[in-house]
Parts: structure tokens; C-alpha cells; sequence
């Protein structure tokens, strides 16, 4: 017997932004992509010191358990309303709010369109998954004409229950919104473009250029009755074609800012 | 002691501020004082009033149902409070817009044509320091050097152009009243 | 400091300046809107943070935002906005943070008028917002009682981290008294800010701010938490004014306006040679029930007037524990009682006490 040496590489940590506590996202959930996105950014920016977030009620309503940051939880919608009482005594801080569909696009409607419309220096990171989660599965403004959930077991019928609105592009169109984009979470390559975009959120914040927000298309396998591979195929499909990604609002002073570093 | 007084009128017509001044010399007096307006729709040209009390002591109730003394800007206002008024009470009538002679004879009555007065001096705004004046000489707690007083230090900056015309008006409503007659 | 004219909403808005508000967030409505008006101009003046928020959800929202961070924080509203802002109040309340609002009542139910009313008693007094937990309620009657009360609101908010509702109705709001100002105190330095707050976890392990709590025996420990605390401030803060009750027969109860109102009345009647006095109670939450226990071996009837159609009857019935008759005048949707339909019904109540 040769004598093997044991070389060890260091290739994955946990990131310092996050606690050791595990998740209780169900498996095949996009969740911890996103929060493992938004830990590492922080991370890379070291400005977890310096960082406050807003959980808001659905399946996320436990982030403050998972980052490792001071954090509050909102009522159902307002996320982004805390926010904006938080980063108005607190302007040198990082602030984000954390939001599902149901919370942001439905009962937080007002709250989110008048913080984006004030230009308030936040960042919101925004889950959409066409469903609401935390209560099992019921249509979410976001829900696709004809999809199936608990409270539309025929589908989601447009003559009944109206059409999905795309918040990006609604957002877009308000002149305080800074940098507005959507990216998805269903691969790789496109999970590192919603890492880049995350990053420049938070670097517009960090330079004071006003409210931004990153929606990120993200799967809920147990609420759509599929496989994790499914799901993630279904958002890349069928979400993807509804909710185009791109860039939906990024103002002048973004486009000219210097890059910052890392990410 | 206690006084308490409402001043009616068209909004518009300064009503409340006619009040004010007159809290403002209580104060500066040292005395107890309560202004207590409508408010809300009726500032938009409806009609307005307020309740001033005036007192030596603490004051309860903020509102009253029969006044000592009441300056009425027009004829709803006479309508509504001549028959509220205390036995002899002071009613001062804007007798420019109200074209009916009161009916109570148990009151101090001070019949002025605040409007024309104003517009004589100048300006037809100055009708409610016109009633102000008739309405201060029959009280006696406060003196017109009181008001005017008051009225120099709360006159709104851009309205300061009207301080010598509104002392003016102050003086003749007070000289009116004194050649009150009682309206038996 | 010397005595000025100060109308009700903008007295309590300064004086909530003077006492180290750094944020105030709201949302016009009458007839509490000068209050916003002034704070509008005097808080940029002094670099602090004014804000209009969209509604009064959103408002509430950003006091509960701008509370986390560990700063004074207030906001102010009348009847239907206060009702908007009960989701906010109750995680306010669950996540034991200190704020103060002050609720200027008019008529309703419902959008009901912009006249004076205490028809809100029951939701402000009670708790209001779902949940089980009650704020500090403070009831003024006076523009410098009003004053007072706001200055002391902030620091009972602190002291027992909780929220602190100053009950007004509109005539409070929109009347002018003379009336003292305290002396201007600086906002709290960011260091000073307290240890709980969030502020960044430099150098410490984060803060959490929830009212989040899973498991009903985690919530049921939050809940007796606060039951503590309240027998803490049932102990404490109890505030009331009373005026010749020590030979009175008869004992009216009433809070701000209706108090007043009321005080003319008694003093009319005294002089008619009723025997007459009065309790007003000044913190509405913790109640008097023990001076109303006391009145209740001492007095032959109680008669409370209130401007609604009787809220504080029921906490004045506990008080009594049915010992002694206890009558009732109100006046509804907007309605200002005048002293003499109070002092009738004392003399009402005297004919029926004497005779029996």
C-alpha cells in the first residue's frame, strides 16, 4: 500500500449571511436559491453589519430565522411600508424586504406601488411562483389563465378571476422606481444572471438611486403537484413565456454607475 | 366671572378670526379662554361661528346653548341665536346684509352696517372688526387697545397692509356702539 | 415658557416635537389634519422624518418600521383611519415595540361626520386590533391637559414598551386654549438608541422584531408577558381628576369633552344645592374601577355622560359591581351635549334620589 495523500479544497460554505439553522422549504423550492443569492451579495458587499430585512407573510415568514441579520417580520403585504419607516431614521442602512406574490402583488398592491413611486431607497426582492404557498396552494394574482390551484380547481378562469398582472412592468412605469428587472431560478445559468441582478439592487441602494426590485420566478412543486424537475421546467416554460425576463426599468444614473466589485 | 360669546357669519366673512383676536387679548389679560370653531365643509362658504368663553376662572364646557353676547355677520346667524341669547345679552347685527330689525327687546342691540363701513375705510373684509368693535365696548373685560394689540401681533404677515385700516374699522364699531340705543 | 393660543391638533403635534419624536407618519383626514399639516413644516425644519403615507395601513406600517429602529415614532388619525390602522397596532402590540398615536374621534359608525365624538371607546380602550392586548389610553379634556398628556405618552410608551393612545374627540382637536409648551428635547442619539432595536448587528447577534410565534405555548408566553406587564400599569398609571366629590350624593362620570361639559353642569347644579360631583377619568386604560369602587359606597347614583351611546358605562358598571343605581346620558353620531341637557338629567336624578 502507497501512502495517499488527502488533499482538501475548500469549494462550499455556508455563506456568513445566513444562519446554520436549516429551512423548512419543502424540497424542490426555490426559496433557498433565493436566499442563498442574497446572502452571498451581502456577503460579497460586506454589508451584513449594516443590513436590516423585512420578512413578510407566506412561506418566507420564517427568513428571519434563516438570515443571519437584524430582521422584522411585517403583516401581510406591508413589508414594504416597514421599510420605508425603517430606512427613513435608518438612511445609512441596508434595507430589503423580502416578498411573495400574494403579498406584494395582491394584498400589498398600494404598498409597494407608493414605496416604489416615492423612490424609496430600498431593495425588494420579489418571489413570484404563481401560487400562494403558506396556505396551500390558492391562486395568487400571479397565477397563469387556466392553471389549477385549491381555489380555482377548474383553472383559473379570466372571466371570473380577472388576468395575472406582471408587477415588473406595472413598477416600471412609475418614474421613483430605479432599477426594476425579473430573472428566474430554473437553471443555472439563469440563476447566476438573478445573482448579478440581486447584486445590482443592492449597489443601487447601497449609492442611494432609489427603490429596486428583483422579481424572481421561482417553482412550488408541492403546490403544483409536480416534481421538483417538473417545476423547474414548468417556470421555465410556461412562467418564463408569461413573465418575460429582462430589464425593466434602469435608470440613467444605473447605467452610468461604476461597477462594484465581486459578484 | 364668565363671558361667553358666538360670533356667526357666512364663511369667509372672518368669523373665526374675529374670535381669535378676541382669545388672544383674554390671554394677554391673563384670563381663561376657550375658541372653539366649526369647522370642516362650512370654511368652504358655508356658514361659520364660533364660541369664545372668557373667564376669571377655570372653564367647564367649551360650548353653550345661551350666550351673553353674540355678533351675527348675516341673517341665518340672526335667525339661528337671537332667540338664544341670555336676557339681556348683547347682540351686535350686520345690518349691511341682514334686512330684518330683531324681534327680543330684552337685549343690548347694536344695529352697525359693518359691510359699508368696511368699504368706506377701504376694504369690505374689515366688516367682522367693525362688529368686533361694537361688540368689545359693550363688554367689559376687554378694552379696543386690547384687540388692536392683539391684532398687531396675529395679523398674518401678508395681510399686514390692512392693520391701520382694520384698527380703523376696530375703532368705528366701537364708537357706533356707544351711541347704542337700548332696542325697547 | 409663556402661555400661547394653541389649537388642539397643532399643540399635541408640538408637543410631540418637544418631546423627541423623530418620525411621524399619516394620512390627512379630518378632523385631525392640522396635526399633519404642522408636522408636514416643523419636522423637516429640525431635520426629522415626515412622511404622507398612501393610507393609513401604510402609515401605521411605517411607525411599526420606523419603532423597530428604536426611535420616538408617532402618528395621528380620526375614527376611520384609526380603524385602518388596527392590523399595524396589533403587531405593534405583539411585537412590544413603543408608539404613540393619538385618535381625534368623530361621528360614525361608518364615514359618518367630522363632528366630535368618543363613539371609538370601546375599539381604542379595549384593544381594538385582533389579538389579545390592550394599549396605555390617555383621555385629555384640556388643550394643556392635551399637551401633557402627549409629552408623558412617549415616555410610558418606553417605559413599558407598548403602545399609548391618546383619546381626543374633534372639539379637542380643533379648539384653542392657552396653553404652555414644554422645552424642546433633542432625538435620541443613534447610540442611544435602545438595545433591542435594529440597527445593524455589528458586532452582536441579530435583533428579531416579530410577533410571529408558531407554537401556542411560545405565544401563550408572549401573551402572559404582556398580562404582566398590564398589571404592572393597572398599578401604576392610573390618572383621574375629581371635583366635589367629598359631600356628593350624586357622582357623574365622564372623560375629555364630556367631562367638561359636564364640570359646567355640576357647577350649576351646586349652585341649585345638589350635591353633586364629578370623576373624569384621565387614563381610560388602566380605568379607575377602584375610585369608581369607592364611589360606589359613598354616593347614592351614578350618572355617566359620555358622547356615544355608552362605552364607558361598562367599565363604570364593573366598577360599581351593581351596588348603586347608575344612570346614563349620551349624545350621538357628532352631537356635542350642552351643559344644561346635563344638568337636567342631574336634577332628574336628584328628584329620583331624594325621593327614594
Amino acid at each position: 500500500m502507497t501512502d495517499k495523500k488527502m488533499v482538501e479544497t475548500l469549494i462550499y460554505t455556508k455563506s456568513e449571511s445566513l444562519t446554520e439553522l436549516g429551512t423548512h422549504y419543502c424540497p424542490g423550492c426555490t426559496h433557498g436559491i433565493s436566499h442563498r443569492l442574497i446572502a452571498e451579495v451581502i456577503d460579497e458587499m460586506g454589508v451584513r453589519e449594516d443590513t436590516i430585512g423585512i420578512a413578510p407573510v407566506g412561506c418566507a415568514v420564517f427568513a428571519y430565522d434563516y438570515f443571519n441579520m437584524d430582521f422584522a417580520e411585517a403583516a401581510h403585504g406591508r413589508a414594504p411600508a416597514m421599510a420605508t419607516g425603517l430606512k427613513r431614521v435608518n438612511p445609512d442602512k441596508i434595507v430589503f424586504t423580502y416578498q411573495g406574490d400574494g403579498d406584494l402583488a395582491s394584498i400589498g398592491a398600494a404598498e409597494i406601488m407608493h414605496t416604489a413611486g416615492r423612490g424609496e431607497n430600498i431593495t425588494v426582492i420579489f418571489i413570484n411562483n404563481a401560487i400562494y404557498g403558506m396556505t396551500g396552494g390558492q391562486m395568487a394574482p400571479t397565477t397563469l389563465p387556466g392553471q389549477k390551484t385549491t381555489s380555482t380547481p377548474l383553472g383559473r378562469d379570466i372571466e371570473m378571476h380577472g388576468f395575472p398582472m406582471r408587477m415588473c412592468e406595472i413598477l416600471s412605469q412609475l418614474d421613483g422606481a430605479s432599477y426594476v428587472v425579473r430573472r428566474s431560478l430554473h437553471n443555472v445559468a439563469n440563476i447566476r444572471k438573478a445573482k448579478k441582478a440581486i447584486r445590482q439592487a443592492f449597489e443601487v441602494q447601497r449609492q442611494g438611486l432609489g427603490f429596486s426590485m428583483v422579481e424572481l420566478l421561482s417553482s412550488c412543486p408541492t403546490n403544483w403537484g409536480m416534481t421538483a424537475d417538473e417545476a423547474l421546467k414548468w417556470v421555465g416554460e410556461s412562467m418564463v413565456e408569461a413573465y418575460p425576463l429582462g430589464d425593466y426599468k434602469v435608470s440613467p444614473e444605473i447605467k452610468g454607475m461604476k461597477k462594484g466589485g465581486g459578484g | 366671572m364668565q363671558t361667553e360669546i358666538i360670533i356667526s357669519g357666512f364663511g369667509g366673512q372672518g368669523v373665526l378670526f374675529a374670535g381669535q383676536l378676541l382669545s388672544y387679548a383674554a390671554l394677554e389679560k391673563d384670563l381663561h379662554v376657550t375658541w372653539y370653531p366649526s369647522y370642516g365643509p362650512e370654511m368652504r362658504g358655508g356658514t361659520a361661528h364660533c364660541t369664545v368663553i372668557i373667564s376669571d376662572d377655570e372653564i367647564g364646557s367649551p360650548v353653550i346653548r345661551n350666550p351673553t353676547a353674540v355678533i351675527v355677520m348675516n341673517l341665518p346667524s340672526l335667525d339661528k341665536y337671537e332667540p338664544l341669547i341670555k336676557t339681556n345679552g348683547v347682540l351686535i347685527v350686520n345690518t349691511s346684509l341682514v334686512d330684518r330689525d330683531p324681534e327680543r327687546e330684552d337685549l343690548r342691540i347694536v344695529l352697525v352696517p359693518a359691510n359699508d363701513i368696511a368699504e368706506e375705510l377701504g376694504d369690505k373684509r374689515m366688516s367682522n372688526l367693525v362688529m368686533l368693535g361694537s361688540l368689545v365696548n359693550k363688554l367689559d373685560i376687554l378694552s379696543i387697545e386690547d384687540i388692536g394689540t392683539s391684532l398687531d401681533r396675529h395679523i398674518p404677515k401678508h395681510r399686514r397692509n390692512l392693520l391701520e385700516g382694520n384698527l380703523k374699522a376696530l375703532e368705528r364699531g366701537a364708537a357706533l356702539a356707544m351711541g347704542e340705543k337700548l332696542a325697547t | 415658557m409663556a402661555k400661547e393660543l394653541l389649537k388642539g391638533n397643532h399643540a399635541f403635534a408640538e408637543a410631540a416635537i418637544r418631546a423627541g419624536c423623530e418620525a411621524y407618519f399619516g394620512y390627512p383626514i379630518t378632523p385631525q389634519t392640522e396635526a399633519l399639516e404642522h408636522m408636514s413644516k416643523r419636522m423637516p425644519e429640525l431635520g426629522r422624518v415626515f412622511l404622507q403615507a398612501e393610507s393609513e395601513v401604510a402609515a401605521i406600517n411605517m411607525v411599526y418600521g420606523a419603532a423597530c429602529a428604536g426611535v420616538r415614532v408617532m402618528s395621528s388619525s380620526s375614527s376611520p383611519g384609526v380603524s385602518l390602522m388596527m392590523e399595524g397596532l396589533s403587531y405593534i402590540a405583539g411585537s412590544e415595540l413603543p408608539v404613540v398615536l393619538v385618535d381625534i374621534m368623530r361621528g360614525g359608525p361608518g364615514l359618518g361626520n367630522i363632528a366630535p365624538s368618543q363613539g371609538d371607546y370601546n375599539q381604542i380602550v379595549k384593544g381594538g386590533g385582533h389579538g389579545d392586548y390592550r394599549p396605555i389610553v390617555l383621555a385629555p379634556a384640556s388643550v394643556q391637559e392635551f399637551i401633557d398628556l402627549t409629552v408623558e405618552a412617549f415616555d410610558l410608551a418606553e417605559k413599558y414598551r407598548c403602545i399609548v393612545i391618546i383619546l381626543a374627540d374633534g372639539s379637542l382637536g380643533q379648539m384653542m386654549e392657552p396653553a404652555e409648551l414644554p422645552e424642546m428635547r433633542e432625538v435620541r442619539r443613534f447610540e442611544e438608541r435602545p438595545p433591542w432595536s435594529l440597527s445593524g448587528a455589528k458586532g452582536r447577534t441579530p435583533n428579531v422584531i416579530s410577533s410571529f410565534y408558531l407554537d401556542p405555548l411560545n405565544e401563550e408566553e408572549v401573551n402572559r408577558r404582556l398580562m404582566a406587564k398590564q398589571a404592572e400599569i393597572e398599578a401604576n398609571e392610573i390618572r383621574f381628576r375629581e371635583l366635589m366629590l367629598d359631600d356628593a350624593e350624586i357622582a357623574v362620570v365622564a372623560f375629555g369633552t364630556s367631562g367638561r361639559i359636564a364640570q359646567s353642569a355640576i357647577k350649576n347644579a351646586r349652585e341649585e344645592g345638589i350635591r353633586v360631583g364629578l370623576l373624569r377619568p384621565i387614563s381610560l386604560y388602566p380605568f379607575p374601577y377602584e375610585r369608581i369602587r369607592q364611589l360606589g359606597d359613598n354616593v347614592k347614583e351614578i350618572l355617566v355622560v359620555e358622547m356615544n351611546s355608552g362605552q364607558m358605562l361598562g367599565d363604570v358598571r364593573i366598577g360599581i359591581e351593581g351596588r348603586i343605581p347608575i344612570s346614563f346620558y349620551g349624545r350621538q353620531g357628532g352631537v356635542v351635549p350642552m351643559p344644561d341637557e346635563v344638568l337636567e338629567e342631574i336634577q332628574k336624578v336628584n328628584s329620583r334620589s331624594s325621593a327614594s
